[in-house]
């Protein structure tokens, strides 16, 4: 089996092993960018767990916060803290709340969970890259819902302004918000269209599941001129059935020990 | 000289020294009288367009970076448009940001109603662990700016563009943690901020001269604010009044009822907005709408004498 695909799978079995230690969390759109948070962190990005703050690193926003989990798992796989802190998500005191938070995360580069709010402050961050002619590489995951923000296209538009080709953007089109599919809420579309007429690159992936075509996507938009978008079509809940079948509802979910271990099963089986 | 060209003069002395300095503003960049900033220093000066939202957050980005950025806009826009943003990306993040309000309450004038922010303190206020200052003339503004870079975390400094009265002189020496006090008095606490502390002298010198001593402070900073001079103050004159450009619901007064409620409870008076929108006009002509003038104090001044203690 390929080594990506299986940090994949532990990745998928510790967010489902925080949330379910918990008993209840942002399973789905945790599930849905696991593929994007191992090939960016195994394969692209510049990081040091022993200085998580060193300087000139390549960056990650994770501007839907809510997917918490997710980044702590792929943190914590690549030795940014050891795996007994998975135990504490939302717990008193933990070092790992639901929401991104920079002064409480070895690794998380920037507090988030107010949607919108986190691509701004990534193109700050990049044009302080920039300034410090470092040569980082600032990467931003945006949800599909979150792009309703009015904030996500005052940033576009002033990353473009400025041509930040330093700057990648991830949109994780799971196709679900807590109310509902996006086009039945505040349809989104035409999506990449809306970038390019934002003044950005844009590449679309089919399978944002795929680590391949992830990979491929992610070393287009290295190389653009512009600021990129990558448009990952990708499943909200994806790799654990019972989360898949929930749909829109998967969002935030009730996690039973019973659930969590019916997970581990599934995952364990693709090994 | 008026406040924004001693401020573009004295940013421009730091920014040669310190090159962690960053200027963002949106599209108001002439009316802030930053200009020549933006000419000297074009790689540290950025204008993101009208969109205070992605300001705020890119000055949070840049701070997450070791800059010190500034922002800039009218005072509205500057806090109760981007509330969120400076709750949640600058303060709740401990982002080390620099927030100009240019043109607090009365100060918009012809800006009228939409410009004139009666809530920016109070918006503010209650966001955790941010700092709230207004300097009441050139002098306080130049000795602060050095503190205002050094204090770590959001400062918000409410600025009134234009000239002012000279309350201070060339010695003037500031810190966030001490009101000024001054003048002596015993009768009466007059606490003010902002534009009103012209007035509240005025005031004063009126009350001498009925034999009424007003002790007058000067609470530059609403928050942290000087508990201390409050207390001490009102402890000796046993009254207070309080003035300020601003909604009378959260900000001077409410913030020095707080401390005296608690400490001092005392016999209080309000001048200021009434809970009221602003409109256009003169500064002038709002000044004497919203009852913000030397006379309304000495009035309620004399209204807490005359009350049986």
């Amino acid at each position: 089996m390929d080594e990506l695909e299986r940090i994949c799978i532990q990745v998928r079995k510790d967010i489902m092993l925080q949330i379910g230690t918990f008993g209840v969390g942002h399973v789905g759109g945790s599930l849905s960018i696991v593929e994007l948070l191992v090939v960016l962190y195994r394969l692209h990005m510049r990081f040091d767990p022993q200085k998580p703050e060193m300087s000139g690193r390549d960056r990650l926003i994770v501007s839907k916060g809510h997917s918490g989990p997710a980044v702590y798992a792929i943190l914590c796989n690549e030795g940014f803290f050891s795996r007994d802190w998975l135990l504490t998500l939302n717990q008193p005191d933990t070092n790992l709340p639901s929401h991104c938070d920079m002064n409480k995360t070895p690794g998380i580069d920037m507090t988030t969970g107010s949607l919108g709010q986190g691509f701004s402050c990534a193109v700050g961050v990049a044009l302080a890259s920039r300034l410090c002619s470092d040569g980082a590489y600032i990467y931003v995951i945006l949800g599909d819902g979150e792009l309703q923000e009015g904030q996500i296209w005052e940033s576009a538009m002033f990353a473009a302004h400025e041509f930040l080709n330093n700057l990648i953007v991830f949109i994780d089109y799971n196709d679900a918000q807590i109310d509902g599919r996006i086009g039945q809420v505040c349809g989104i579309e035409p999506l990449a269209e809306k970038w390019r007429a934002f003044g950005w690159e844009v590449v679309e992936i089919g399978d944002g599941n795929s680590c391949r075509e992830v990979n491929d996507g992610i070393t287009f938009a290295k190389n653009t001129k512009r600021p990129c978008a990558v448009i990952l079509h990708t499943i909200k809940g994806k790799g654990v059935s019972f989360v898949e079948n929930s749909g829109v509802l998967s969002h935030s979910m009730v996690i039973s020990k019973e659930n969590m271990n019916l997970a581990f099963m599934e995952l364990d089986s693709r090994i | 000289m008026e406040m924004r060209k001693v401020l573009a003069l004295e940013l421009q002395k730091i920014m040669q020294i310190n090159k962690y300095i960053i200027i963002i503003n949106a599209d108001l960049a002439r009316a802030a009288g930053l200009s020549d900033l933006y000419e000297i220093f074009p790689e540290r000066c950025f204008n993101v367009g009208v969109a205070e939202q992605n300001m705020a957050g890119v000055a949070a980005g840049f701070s997450s970076y070791g800059f010190i950025p500034f922002i800039f806009t009218f005072t509205p826009f500057a806090t109760r448009r981007i509330c969120d943003q400076i709750a949640i990306s600058i303060c709740y993040a401990k982002q080390n940001v620099k927030i100009f309000g240019l043109d607090p309450g009365i100060a918009a004038e012809n800006n009228g109603g939409t410009h004139m922010s009666v809530e920016d303190v109070g918006v503010l206020r209650s966001i955790p662990k941010i700092t709230i200052f207004e300097p009441c003339d050139e002098f306080q503004l130049k000795s602060a700016l050095p503190e205002v870079i050094s204090r770590d975390g959001a400062v918000y400094v409410r600025l009134f563009r234009k000239e002012c009265v000279s309350i201070f002189d060339e010695n003037y020496k500031f810190s966030f943690l001490k009101a000024d006090k001054l003048r002596e008095g015993a009768d009466v606490s007059v606490f003010c901020t902002g534009l009103m502390v012209e007035e509240s002298i005025l005031a004063a010198e009126e009350l001498a001269k009925s034999g009424i001593s007003a002790e007058v402070i000067n609470i530059h900073t609403v928050k942290p604010i000087d508990k201390e001079s409050i207390i001490a103050s009102v402890r000796k004159t046993g009254r207070a009044v309080t003035a300020e450009n601003h909604n009378i619901i959260g900000g001077l007064y409410s913030a020095v009822s707080e401390v005296l409620s608690l400490n001092c409870p005392a016999p209080m008076r309000s001048v200021g907005i009434n809970d009221e929108f602003g409109q256009v006009g003169r500064i002038q002509f709002l000044k004497s709408y919203y009852g913000m003038t030397k006379n309304v104090i000495v009035n309620k001044v004399m209204e807490l004498l005359n009350e049986k203690k």
